[in-house]
């Protein structure tokens, strides 16, 4: 017993020490980072950081702003739209391109080009497109629907639709990738099983391919999902967070009020509450998915 | 071998040589537009050819709102620029509290400052503890309407001479299809023409209890609603103004396509360029034609403490550049500002900036917002009123509760 204790400690040393960098990396800049963020939300931080504590003032006043809250409610209606669509969109143009179509190559290069430009651009390009004096409103009423209406930018209800728009153009082109590789994943034979048995396309789909492409999923999901919450530059680009303060988003009015506000205090709460929600969503996951295999 | 080192020896006192020689000094500043680029480039002119040393220019693209957000995680990210601008007040407050701005008192003294800088409440803003951290370089006042000559004769209206005969004339100018009030649509410009209508169009003690002594009860007061009601009319006026930038709109009120604008005196710069002539191609009217009382705000440069002899040997020659009557004229004139001496000759200066300089003579200055509240608290005015501005449905009366909430709560 005594004997195998420090042989279980050295065994695998190089292994060990080789991980050390990356295990204090894990500790002092995430753990760490996020503990400090958390614990100087509860501060009269301005400029700099400063250790004045003040309770709950800044969450009282993070949920007492109107622009917090229409942050938020853009960052659902966004995420729920961005998922939904994306998953939607993403799988069925993968599904069409595993029909073995001529030219899978190029219309896939296509498809996924968008993913290749940062959010920057993908928002100025946007921005012009939707611009109802240049962009597509103009276009459709040269071609003669003079009546044609369509500015989303700038009717305030509707602006996080457009912003939308971009989102799913720059975005869906990866999930289609993620998704074909994972239906070129299954097995020839599933679907000569399925042929055998007289089960339609789409029931196969629905009821055999998709359940057996759990992995793909959820891999998906939390790329989508990290990119849904952390959403910044492509709202700086394409709206500024106008008309108004109808675009805003969380992490915009974390930045805005660390740097532009000069009061850390009020960010820091504010990227708490980020935090708070991603680990809603992602522990109860966790729980399922990594509790449930050990106890089986 | 011997030779080898003799050179070595050689080259690395040359270089030391030429680094003590002249020094490249960093600055950092947002003036971007026309009027704005010609005037730092008097800056460096002046620098270059009065001193061994070479500016190296710094610009940020953006509004000041842009620009802070750098030039603050640069110096507190612990890779300063040699000197940089800001507003005058409390922009930099937190920065020269943690000791991270240089103590220019030596060279304020050796300049005889606390003499020559009019009006004296300048100075005060850049001194902490009874040191001083920044150089004033101008003076800018928010209280200026710009008229466009021909925008109101297109229109067949005669000029206006106050904000009441603007806001009467407005109809006149939408009927010929210009819009009465250029306004870009950024929240510093949106709040700033509020405050501009607040000092204008009332005693200025209303301005000075609401900012000076954060009063909530008088933000929600009867005079201030009167404000809301006139940017109200001003929202509507410029409703169909679909620029973003301070000089796009100015662009409108030169090239006629907007009958007005409620700008600082910077846009009097645009105009230069643009090659007007004041009071023949557009007016300006100090204090919006009703109140003549100028806000003196204006910006400064600060310089952060750097542990090179060189560079702080550099920096100490530029502050003391910045306030010679020579730089403060050539830099002025272009920038459309005012020198923060009331000694230097302006004779030269045009109709707008003649106006400007009598106002302050007579000592009606009053401080600016940036001195008054922090960045906390203008960054909630500018939201509310990127807000209001944008959102015809939103009343005066709750766009002003908002407005004494935040009130009550700043410091």
């Amino acid at each position: 017993m005594a004997a195998s204790r420090p042989k279980s400690l050295f065994r695998n040393l190089n292994a060990k020490i080789a991980a050390i960098p990356m295990i204090l990396t894990a500790l002092v800049v995430f753990t760490g980072g996020t503990i400090w963020t958390v614990a100087y939300s509860f501060t009269k931080s301005g400029l700099l950081p400063k250790w004045k504590f003040i309770g709950l003032d800044q969450y009282e006043r993070l949920w007492g702003s109107r622009r917090w809250m229409i942050s938020i409610e853009n960052l659902f209606i966004y995420g729920a739209c961005m998922l939904v669509l994306s998953f939607v969109i993403g799988f069925i143009l993968a599904a069409l391109m595993d029909q073995k179509i001529r030219f899978e190559n190029t219309f896939r290069t296509i498809i996924l080009y968008p993913f290749a430009l940062s959010f920057i651009v993908t928002g100025l390009v946007w921005q012009w497109l939707l611009n109802p004096d240049l962009g597509v409103q103009s276009v459709i009423r040269a071609l003669g629907w003079e009546s044609f209406d369509f500015d989303p930018l700038y009717t305030a209800e509707i602006a996080i639709y457009g912003v939308l728009i971009a989102g799913l153009w720059q975005g869906t082109g990866l999930i289609m990738v993620l998704m074909l590789a994972g239906l070129r994943g299954i097995d020839q034979d599933i679907w000569k099983a399925a042929k055998v048995d007289g089960i339609p396309a789409w029931k196969t789909y629905i009821f055999i391919i998709i359940p057996m492409m759990r992995p793909v999923f959820i891999t998906t999901l939390v790329i989508v999902a990290s990119g849904i919450v952390k959403v910044y530059d492509l709202i700086v680009a394409q709206t500024g967070g106008g008309p108004g303060i109808a675009t805003e988003m969380p992490a915009k009015y974390v930045y805005d009020y660390m740097f532009g506000g000069q009061n850390l205090g009020q960010g820091f709460a504010a990227s708490t509450m980020m935090l708070l929600a991603v680990l809603i969503v992602v522990i109860p996951w966790a729980m399922l998915e990594f509790g449930g295999k050990k106890r089986g | 071998m011997n030779i080898l080192r003799t050179v070595f020896a050689g080259t690395t006192a040359l270089c030391a040589a030429g680094a003590v020689s002249a020094a490249d000094l960093e600055v950092t500043h947002w003036w971007t537009s026309g009027g704005e680029a010609a005037a730092v480039g008097e800056l460096a002119k002046a620098f270059n050819e009065k001193t061994e040393h070479n500016w190296v220019d710094g610009a940020i693209a953006g509004s000041g709102s842009t620009a802070r957000p750098i030039m603050i995680s640069r110096i507190t990210g612990g890779d300063p620029m040699a000197a940089t601008q800001f507003n005058h007040g409390r922009q930099a407050e937190e920065l020269v509290e943690a000791g991270l701005m240089r103590d220019l008192t030596e060279i304020a003294e050796a300049g005889n400052w606390r003499e020559v800088i009019n009006p004296p409440s300048l100075l005060d803003a850049c001194t902490v503890d009874g040191k001083v951290y920044c150089a004033p370089l101008n003076i800018h006042s928010w209280q200026w309407l710009w008229l466009s000559h021909k925008a109101y004769e297109d229109a067949g209206v005669a000029v206006p001479t106050n904000w009441d005969e603007f806001a009467a004339a407005a109809p006149k100018l939408q009927a010929a299809g210009i819009v009465p009030l250029a306004m870009g649509q950024q929240g510093w410009q949106q709040s700033g023409a509020f405050n501009v209508m607040m000092i204008s169009l009332l005693p200025k003690d209303v301005y000075l209890s609401v900012y000076g002594d954060k009063d909530a009860d008088k933000a929600a007061g009867p005079e201030v609603a009167r404000i809301f009601a006139a940017a109200a009319d001003a929202r509507a006026m410029s409703a169909d103004s679909n620029v973003q930038d301070w000089n796009q709109a100015t662009n409108m009120v030169i090239t006629g396509k907007a009958g007005g604008q409620i700008m600082g005196d910077w846009a009097q710069g645009e105009f230069q360029v643009a090659n007007m002539t004041a009071g023949e191609d557009y007016t300006c009217l100090p204090g919006l034609g009703v109140n003549k009382t100028l806000q003196a705000g204006g910006d400064a440069f600060y310089f952060p403490v750097l542990s090179d002899g060189d560079l702080n040997a550099a920096q100490g020659e530029l502050a003391a550049l910045l306030l010679e009557p020579e730089t403060q004229v050539a830099f002025n004139l272009k920038k459309g500002s005012l020198p923060v001496r009331g000694d230097v000759d302006l004779s030269t200066a045009n109709d707008c900036m003649q106006k400007g300089l009598d106002i302050l003579a007579t000592g009606d200055a009053i401080p600016d917002v940036n001195q008054l509240v922090s960045s906390d608290t203008r960054t909630q005015i500018e939201e509310l009123f990127t807000e209001f501005f944008a959102d015809a449905s939103m009343t005066p009366e709750a766009a002003q509760a908002r407005f004494a909430d935040i009130i009550a709560d700043a410091d």
